[in-house]
């Protein structure tokens, strides 16, 4: 019976943090088109967020690109397939493994940051001090942050697709002797805009996902050290879990619009 | 203690102000007054609800019940705009000093001129109101640091002078020397004094610090059980009989 009530008790509290993190992406909607726009700080957090992120992405993107290549090319030579290699990298890549894979690096990457920089502004009265000198802190601090991730997402996986596609290469250089111009010929044969259109419009929603609950978490942070861990912590295990839902809606939504 | 003499105008007027969290009922019933002018101290023990107070007091906390006036506004009924408005007579300096640490001394104070264009028109070049700032507190060299490469008594100061950019008419101090050395207590302490009898502002002192209460106060409170225990000046609440009293003296 007891075991019961913490069952419900755990569903309220997922209810109501549903709720309260819905309260928190109406309000930024609310303000996100009010005067004054944070133009500098908008511009400065895409440089953080982007910048800081370019090398992570770049190497995951390169190893995903190499390995990748060198698990599947043993199984498509066994059916003389090896010419499908570049097809095949760059749709799964460009439809799938790119988005998802560097979403969840910046969610690590990013959302946790966002949540402990939050989390610590809170516990040292940052955001009040910011409140009361008569300053909107959700305008300056959220609002911001939100946009830059949304913002800066789709460019992270547009990167890191790139340089996964390059990692494949190298090994079909190397094993198959294919030369740059072939291999890039038949990545984009493969490609339409029916792939890159639905994977690109979802990598605004996981920036936006990621964002969202990185400042969620930091902006609401327990009082204490510990609060500022657990907000850092639970943002990234979130978010996490957000995208996933959101990727599989995106690929659900995409099917339908396939089957139309 | 500081003996200029007060304005009988009262500035804030807070009435039955009640604030619970769960079954712990911090304020019960605190009711209090400052005059134009003014300092008033509040001493109380640790967790005794004063920082809640003045936080109310602000609109950072929301209260169970009771009327909060600040310069004859019900701060219940102000809407956001207003409350922002209302703040800016406002200045809240924090224990922690809390300056926003990925900002350098002049950002910092820059941050809340720049939102306040009602009060001041638009401010083409901040540098004389930060510099004006930065020499009332003794620290126009730090414009360029940021605040981790300040001490405890410089962050404090920096602070100070963030509250006073938006020149208010009441300034909220919470716990000003805490952590501090008596040294730097009393150089704030003294800071505090001038830029009072400078700007003529009204200030809320919450503190524990007896010598602090001395050097500053007009009047003090002693919050205890969540309302006004006693109230009076320095000396009198220093020769009172009651225990209670003398407990925050001894």
């Amino acid at each position: 019976m007891n075991s019961i009530f913490k069952i419900v008790e755990l569903f309220n509290v997922f209810l109501l943090e549903i709720g309260e993190l819905s309260y928190f992406a109406g309000r930024f909607f609310k303000e996100v088109f009010k005067r004054p726009f944070e133009f500098k700080e908008f511009l400065r957090q895409c440089y953080y967020m982007g910048n800081r992120s370019l090398l992570l992405v770049a190497v995951t993107g390169f190893i995903i690109g190499l390995v990748f290549t060198l698990q599947s090319r043993p199984t498509l030579q066994e059916f003389g397939a090896v010419s499908w290699m570049p097809s095949m990298v760059s749709i799964s890549i460009i439809r799938e493994i790119g988005p998802i894979i560097t979403a969840l690096i910046c969610a690590g990457r990013i959302g946790s940051g966002i949540g402990a920089e939050l989390g610590s502004m809170r516990v040292t009265e940052q955001i009040d001090a910011m409140e009361v000198s008569g300053t909107n802190p959700f305008k300056y601090l959220i609002v911001t942050r939100i946009l830059a991730t949304t913002f800066m997402l789709p460019v992270l996986v547009f990167f890191g697709d790139c340089i996964a596609i390059f990692g494949s290469f190298l090994v079909e250089n190397l094993k198959g002797n294919v030369s740059f111009l072939l291999y890039y010929n038949q990545v984009f044969d493969a490609l339409e805009f029916g792939d890159l259109i639905p994977a690109t419009i979802k990598t605004f929603f996981f920036g936006f996902a990621i964002g969202l609950v990185g400042c969620f978490k930091g902006y609401n942070c327990k009082k204490g050290t510990a609060g500022v861990g657990l907000a850092a912590n639970s943002a990234v295990v979130y978010t996490s879990m957000l995208l996933f839902i959101i990727d599989f809606v995106a690929v659900f939504v995409t099917d339908i619009f396939y089957d139309l | 203690m500081n003996n200029s003499t007060p304005n009988l105008k009262p500035i804030i007027a807070i009435k039955d102000l009640k604030k619970s969290y769960g079954d712990n009922h911090v304020l019960n019933g605190f009711n209090m007054v400052l005059n134009e002018g003014e300092n008033l101290v509040i001493m109380g023990k640790s967790g005794s609800g004063k920082s809640v107070m003045i936080k109310c007091l602000i609109g950072l906390e929301e209260y169970d019940s009771g009327t909060i006036l600040v310069m004859g506004k019900d701060i219940r009924e102000l809407n956001h705009e207003q409350l922002d408005e209302l703040r800016t007579e406002v200045g809240f300096l924090f224990q922690g000093s809390s300056l926003y640490d990925s900002m350098t001394v002049r950002e910092n104070l820059e941050f809340p001129l720049r939102r306040h264009t009602k009060k001041f028109g638009v401010i083409k070049d901040t540098t004389p109101l930060v510099m004006e700032a930065l020499e009332n507190v003794g620290l126009a060299q730090t414009v360029n640091l940021m605040p981790e490469e300040l001490s405890g008594g410089m962050k404090r100061r920096i602070a100070l002078a963030r509250t006073l950019i938006l020149q208010p008419s009441i300034i909220l101090y919470d716990e000003p020397t805490t952590g501090l050395d008596p040294i730097t207590a009393k150089e704030i302490l003294l800071l505090m004094i001038s830029i009072q009898k400078k700007y003529n502002t009204s200030a809320i002192i919450i503190t524990h610090d007896v010598d602090c209460a001395r050097m500053i106060s007009n009047r003090m409170i002693l919050l205890v059980d969540g309302i006004n225990y006693a109230e009076g000046t320095f000396e009198e609440l220093s020769i009172s009989t009651d225990p209670k009293v003398q407990a925050f003296f001894k």
